[in-house]
């Protein structure tokens, strides 16, 4: 997994809560058998009508947008269907970070095995964020080592994250070479343990 | 001792590892794999140069994409593409598949605990949130994501953070008529939709004692919908009776006895203390119907959809509301319904259908409205033929159709039309979940049965008894 020590990027907000991974990536694009190339699906149903067209109403797609590399949303971001699916579109679209009050359990494991930031916050730094990105030009700088983000006016948000987490995405550490590290310990487990296979 | 819930004692038997401030390490027993979440890790394998550490403790199956009817010929060359990597997949590592045609087959939460491969006190993980719906057996079984799934492949353990413990108490007794889906449906509604995010939940009281085990797995089923990604119920004499005999339970009688001391061990301890715990009235709760987008935007049958005046999310329920082609403050059992789903991981057991045929025996499904059936896998289909359910069904005008998950996500070609209406029993009504622009309600078999019959959502109270 790459690094991620600091980011700079563009916002942009999406303004709803309990947004699921039915949304952020339709199930009709879950039948590649690849991790690469779901980012131009990503919230394809809010981006396009049923015809292929884009929405107006909606406006990632907005040139201002164009870039954006910092997603601010609402609480219980990715609820839903476990699908990995998700962070990859979202990654492959280019975001690296996400705010959001709260986020639902699997996404937020899912989410940082690939490398994306997420940053909790309370509700009014989001709905501060959310306004100030209307402009389509407010860019937000975060730092990971020192856990804060900076804004372009010198503002200055501090954030917590579990060093366990910090500490990953600081070094760009695999979980699973994490773990392989104890495989003694698994092999003491499975010789006391015996657990039976299915025959 | 001290005294602890069926959850630490789970959690704490399956511990390989522990460092202050980092997740444990934790041993999976049952790791159950589908084609719509493994083929990027099986590639991660490859690319790794690593191996299936415990192949004889993974199980895989065909359900997300599989057609549900024409099943010889599958039209969808990518949906092909993915079932031909898992065969192929689990040919390379050594790894069961029932695949399609096979006789173990269906959707996995349904045949875990059909084949006996759910057991109380395992640890259980599949690539798919519901598998929360191993719970009901008082396993701790809960949905991963891919690299999660290469994780268990590689290690046949996870790195998790330990959860938080919570109580569902379930006072009183479920009125005649309503059932675990009902019960589920209001809990969620009651408590909303992320009362669960970072605990595990377990479900007592005598209403969940007086489940039978199929509504247990109906309401540990929708416990991610609460946002806990796993849900459990402490195992009694029922557990233990619907696993006896079940093909991957042993059938030795001395080690039957003796497996059943162990899991009725399992029960939470009385006196145990939780992180949390929340109670609902089970008398007061009527059959639900979701009204909305998300599975807490639920009323009962007798009642309306919210009126925006009187709600605090209004933006949500406003989306929801114009989404779903609703009036604020209408009747629910003035909703037309143009199609009828029964089936998914949710509510396709024997029972189920079982309960939704006693509903339209000898009636008709109401013009204009499509219905069909599709049973959770292979066996309850055969069961459901040999009692003669599908006749029922077929009769009335349902569809009869393999098994799948089918219309519950719409992989396949069950798709509800944009601007379609339908009464469905599975766990999702995320906007566009069953087809692009398609509304879903949810409801239990029972209630899906009676709007198939009536065109509109009534109430199967009264229904079944008129
Ligand atoms: S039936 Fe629906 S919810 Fe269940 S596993 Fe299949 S797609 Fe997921």
């Amino acid at each position: 997994m790459e690094k991620f020590i600091a980011h700079s990027g563009k916002v942009f907000a999406l303004n709803r809560e309990n947004i699921d991974t039915d949304q952020i990536i339709p199930k009709q694009f879950l039948k590649r058998i690849e991790r690469t190339g779901f980012g131009e699906f990503v919230f394809y149903n809010w981006r396009y009508d049923d015809d292929g067209n884009l929405r107006s109403n909606f406006h990632l797609d907005d040139e201002e947008y164009s870039g954006a590399s910092v997603l601010v949303t609402g609480p219980n971001f990715g609820c839903g269907s476990s699908r990995e699916h998700a962070p990859w579109s979202l990654l492959d679209y280019g975001f690296k970070v996400i705010i959001a009050p709260s986020f639902a359990d699997i996404f937020y494991n899912n989410a940082f095995k690939n490398g994306i930031l997420l940053i909790t916050l309370d509700e009014e730094k989001i709905e501060e964020y959310t306004e100030k990105s209307q402009s389509g030009d407010f860019n937000l700088e975060i730092d990971l080592k020192n856990k804060w983000i900076k804004e372009s006016s010198g503002e200055i948000t501090p954030f917590d994250i579990s060093e366990y987490h910090r500490e990953k995405l600081l070094n760009g550490w695999d979980d699973i070479s994490l773990t392989l590290l104890h495989e003694d310990k698994i092999k003491e487990y499975e010789e006391r343990e015996v657990p039976v296979g299915i025959i | 001792m001290s005294k602890e819930t069926i959850i630490e004692k789970i959690w704490n038997k399956h511990v390989v590892y522990k460092e202050e401030g980092k997740p444990d390490i934790l041993y999976i027993d049952l790791h159950l794999i589908h084609e719509v979440t493994s083929p990027q890790a099986f590639e991660g394998l490859r690319l790794a140069n690593r191996t299936v550490r415990r192949p004889d403790l993974t199980f895989a199956t065909m359900d997300h994409n599989v057609p549900t009817k024409n099943v010889e010929e599958i039209k969808d060359k990518i949906a092909k593409q993915q079932l031909d990597a898992l065969r192929e997949n689990c040919s390379e590592f050594g790894i069961k598949l029932a695949g399609m045609f096979h006789k173990d087959q269906g959707i996995v939460h349904v045949i875990g605990p059909q084949l006996g491969l759910t057991q109380p006190g395992k640890t259980i993980v599949c690539g798919d949130s519901h598998t929360s719906t191993h719970g009901a057996f008082g396993a701790l079984a809960f949905g991963i994501g891919t690299s999660e799934v290469e994780h268990v492949f590689a290690t046949q353990t996870l790195a998790q953070e330990k959860p938080k413990t919570m109580n569902v108490k379930v006072n009183g007794d479920l009125p005649i008529g309503v059932t675990a889906k009902d019960l589920i449906l209001a809990i969620i509604a009651k408590f909303g939709v992320n009362f669960g995010t970072g605990y595990v939940v377990e479900y007592t009281g005598q209403a969940i004692r007086d489940l039978t085990m199929e509504g247990r797995m109906t309401v540990c089923n929708m416990s991610i919908e609460g946002g806990a990604r796993a849900g459990l119920i402490s195992p009694d004499e029922k557990t233990i009776d619907y696993l006896y005999g079940r093909k991957y339970v042993p059938k030795d009688e001395e080690a039957f006895e003796a497996l059943k001391e162990e899991w009725l061990n399992l029960r939470t301890d009385d006196g145990a203390k939780y992180d949390k715990t929340i109670e609902i009235d089970a008398t007061k709760i009527e059959p639900q119907v979701s009204w909305g987008t998300n599975p807490s935007m639920v009323v009962p049958i007798t009642g309306k959809t919210p009126k925006i005046s009187e709600v605090d999310n209004k933006d949500e329920v406003m989306r929801a509301l114009e989404y779903m082609g609703l009036e604020e403050g209408q009747r629910i059992t003035d909703i037309d319904v143009s199609h009828v789903f029964i089936g998914s991981c949710t509510n396709s057991r024997l029972k189920d259908l079982k309960r939704a045929a006693e509903i339209i025996k000898g009636k008709k499904v109401k013009e204009g409205v499509k219905a069909i059936v599709v049973p959770g896998s292979f066996l309850v289909k055969e069961e459901a033929e040999t009692i003669g359910l599908d006749k029922v069904f077929t009769d009335a005008g349902f569809e009869w159709r393999n098994s799948g998950c089918s219309a519950c996500l719409g992989m396949n070609d069950d798709i509800i039309p944009s601007g379609g209406r339908c009464a469905s029993t599975s766990n999702r009504n995320f906007e566009g979940r069953q087809g692009n622009g398609a509304r879903t309600h949810l409801v239990s078999p029972e209630m899906a049965a009676a709007a198939a019959i009536e065109g509109r959502f009534v109430d199967v109270r009264a229904y079944s008894f008129a």
